[in-house]
């Protein structure tokens, strides 16, 4: 343990290839990411704020609305995201679902993480479990269709956290989770969410979140993890919920990209922002500002997103098939809105756009 | 009664916890030592690196048959401090060495104000050299921590900008060991913390010694362990990256490898690395020439310059030998060679500047364009 081993290489070159091309077929330009994989629990929330029964058929009749969106979509989604549930249902005709988004053109991804536990002696802190058979639950899943996986750790901003301990744990448990991911041939997206719970300011958030990704990215670098084969799925750097503070969208923009730059390697070949609690429109104005920063970016950024692709097409469904086609265009809508602020063309619903935006962002060294 | 016990719990849950932000950093300041970075690593700029301790020199010297006297070196010096003025071009920054910063051309200009009316910032090298690191085999770590803080601010007062600190690491059995790469990570991310306090920027190398007959791919190995510890460490003590250098090695095999590599096996080698593990933020990574000979530094800059992976930092030199060489050999510690001098050393840097942005031409290569079809698809490092 007190010595630099010989490097026992944890992926032949074939393996680092393709995992290579699956993240990069994910984030090519103008594409981002469907997070369609709530669980139960999730779905629950979400079905009952519009009056619709938490069944498993009214589960499958919402995924349908979404995967039966036209080829429009195949532009601005790169990836879906499924529930294992999911993975395993079928559109009315009998077709399997992973079927009907790979003829897409669009690869398929798998949340693997069992949820979050509490980590004792802390101030309410949390670390994600799921390692226990991963290898194997992989090697079935990628057997199963999905190229990519999802791994959701949470730390959050309180006087004493994120601890040393809540940073360590949650980053080494997401290196592990990564690492396993690529033996099977996965591309994992290590996502370390940092709640927006709260009444801390941009700066704060920013510095939290600089110290978290160095802290992932050293693990990643101690667990042999090929860089090139992953996706990031970070916070946008915002203040918290009940922050006095409002910041403008280029305000938020230049606060993450700076964190970014500071912790993320170029050889990541995309970073796929949660939108979190943000609205719909915030989501896409928030990307858009990202991508039309002032500061040199070398990785794709790009959206993976839940509730800001489908809260629309969620309300316009109502759980009745009559507003199906109907709740399929909002979504449609909202992916290629994303796509748009994914290369910073979005004009906004009504504002006036690009050239007044420039000039409000603040001088870098600020940051 | 202990008044300890009354503390110690919050103590306790203190080192537990995230501590508030306490800013390293004015915005003032950040932006003093990111303009100074910038500036010089602008346009395809790099680093003389004329920083040779008096030892070091006695080695240049002696292989020339020069005495090592402080008159020599300051004789030196003056050559290549009084080149004409478009050196500038090529040159951002020269790294001096203490001696060196207070000594004055014939005429009694001070070197270092020579060097800032050309346009060029003044460096300093702060380290005090190694120390070894019990218990391992035969590694060290570097001194120079003491009194450093005063050290960098009397060196602000007189016109230096920028520091440099080297670190070493070898590759044998056993090295480069966990604790020699945590402990030299944690030096450099202490004196480069010290040296923004005090308005310098720190120029950090952790270089990787080419000793040994390692293999490329394990020295890109070596290599990634040890700047993904640096950047670690970087962040734990709070450093202003946009206000940093990074001075590396570049990924080579050991002297003593029997198998040869070309400059775009280097190149690919070199930026895999470091698009691994140096953040965007860093705004230049000014390689270390180490043992290679002035064509060979070059070739290799240029090389990592055409290189097709994304690279968001400049990518330039800090070179001490791979500048020098030729012209150390045409003075021959003869003030009538002083022309002869002064245009060997003109042409290495206007050769590196070239390399800098992927524009130079070796003499008899047939250009950038033969130079790209040699690069082998990234994904096999």
């Amino acid at each position: 343990a007190a010595t630099m081993p010989h490097s026992y290489p944890a992926l032949s070159a074939e393996q680092k290839k393709e995992l290579s091309d699956i993240a990069l077929r994910i984030v090519a330009p103008g594409k981002g990411i469907l997070a369609a994989d709530e669980s139960v629990g999730s779905m629950a929330k979400r079905l009952s704020q519009i009056g619709v029964e938490n069944t498993e058929e009214n589960r499958r009749l919402y995924r349908q609305v979404l995967f039966s969106a036209d080829d429009r979509v195949k532009k601005c989604i790169g990836g879906v995201i499924f529930f294992h549930e999911t993975l395993y249902q079928k559109d009315d005709n009998g077709v399997p679902f992973v079927r009907t988004i790979q003829d897409k053109g669009i690869v398929v991804g798998i949340k693997v993480d069992k949820g979050v536990v509490p980590l004792a002696g802390t101030d309410g802190e949390t670390t994600t479990q799921g390692l226990d058979g991963l290898s194997e639950r992989c090697a079935q899943y990628k057997k199963d269709g999905a190229d990519f996986a999802k791994w959701r750790c949470v730390l959050k901003i309180s006087e004493r956290t994120p601890s040393a301990l809540a940073i360590l744990e949650n980053a080494n448990v997401l290196a592990r989770y990564a690492s396993i991911c690529q033996q099977n041939g996965i591309v994992p997206i290590v996502e370390p969410e940092i709640l927006p719970d709260g009444d801390h300011d941009l700066k704060r958030c920013q510095y939290v979140t600089e110290k978290i990704l160095a802290a992932v990215y050293k693990a990643l670098s101690d667990h042999h993890v090929y860089l090139e084969g992953t996706l990031l799925k970070p916070n946008m750097v915002t203040p918290g919920h009940a922050c006095p503070i409002k910041y403008s969208p280029e305000e938020i923009a230049m606060a993450t990209v700076t964190a970014l730059r500071r912790t993320v390697p170029p050889a990541v070949p995309g970073i796929t922002f949660l939108s979190g609690g943000q609205s719909e429109e915030e989501a896409s104005l928030n990307l858009n500002a990202i991508n039309r920063c002032p500061l040199p970016r070398p990785w794709a950024l790009t959206f993976s997103y839940g509730r800001a692709l489908q809260a629309s097409a969620l309300n316009a469904w109502r759980g009745q098939r009559d507003n199906a086609e109907a709740a399929t265009e909002e979504f449609i809508k909202r992916a290629e809105v994303n796509g748009l602020a994914a290369q910073g063309k979005y004009e906004g619903s009504g504002e006036d756009g690009g050239a007044a935006a420039q000039s409000l962002y603040v001088a870098n060294h600020a940051y | 009664t202990h008044s300890s016990t009354h503390d110690s719990p919050t103590l306790f849950s203190r080192l537990a916890t995230m501590a508030h932000q306490f800013p390293a950093l004015t915005a003032a300041q950040k932006k003093e030592l990111s303009d100074i970075a910038q500036r010089i690593v602008a346009n395809g700029k790099g680093i003389l690196a004329a920083d040779e301790s008096v030892g070091t020199m006695g080695n240049r010297l002696q292989r020339i048959k020069v005495e090592n006297t402080e008159e020599n070196r300051r004789q030196f010096r003056e050559i290549l401090f009084t080149v004409d003025n478009s050196i500038n071009q090529s040159i951002g920054g020269v790294i001096l060495f203490h001696e060196t910063l207070y000594q004055k051309d014939s005429q009694g200009k001070l070197f270092r104000n020579i060097l800032k009316e050309k346009g060029i910032v003044v460096g300093i090298k702060l380290d005090q050299g190694a120390a070894p690191l019990a218990g391992t085999n035969k590694e060290s770590t570097i001194q120079g921590l003491d009194g450093l803080s005063e050290r960098c601010a009397q060196y602000k007062k007189e016109g230096v900008d920028f520091g440099k600190w080297r670190a070493v690491l070898r590759i044998a059995d056993q090295c480069p060991s966990s604790l020699a790469i945590q402990e030299n990570a944690n030096a450099l991310a202490r004196y480069a913390s010290i040296c923004q306090q005090n308005g310098l920027v720190p120029i950090v190398e952790p270089e990787v010694i080419p000793d040994g007959d390692h293999d490329l791919e394990h020295c890109q190995y070596v290599t990634e362990k040890v700047l993904a510890a640096v950047y670690k460490a970087l962040n734990d003590h709070h450093v202003y990256l946009e206000g940093t250098l990074l001075k590396p090695n570049m990924v080579t095999a050991g002297h003593a490898c029997t198998k040869k590599y070309t400059p775009e096996q280097v190149a690919m080698a070199t930026v895999t690395a470091l698009h691994r593990t140096v953040p965007a933020a860093v705004p230049g990574i000014c390689f270390l020439s180490g043992g290679m000979s002035e064509e060979d530094a070059t070739l290799n800059l240029n090389a990592i310059n055409l290189c097709p992976l994304p690279k968001p930092w400049k990518l330039s030199f800090s070179y001490g030998r791979a500048l020098q060489a030729s012209a150390l050999a045409a003075w021959g510690g003869k003030a009538a060679n002083k022309k002869a001098t002064q245009e060997a050393f003109m042409k290495r840097a206007l050769a590196n500047c070239q390399a800098a942005k992927g524009q130079y031409v070796h003499t008899g290569s047939s250009g950038t364009a033969s130079t790209q079809s040699l690069f082998t698809a990234c994904y096999t490092y």
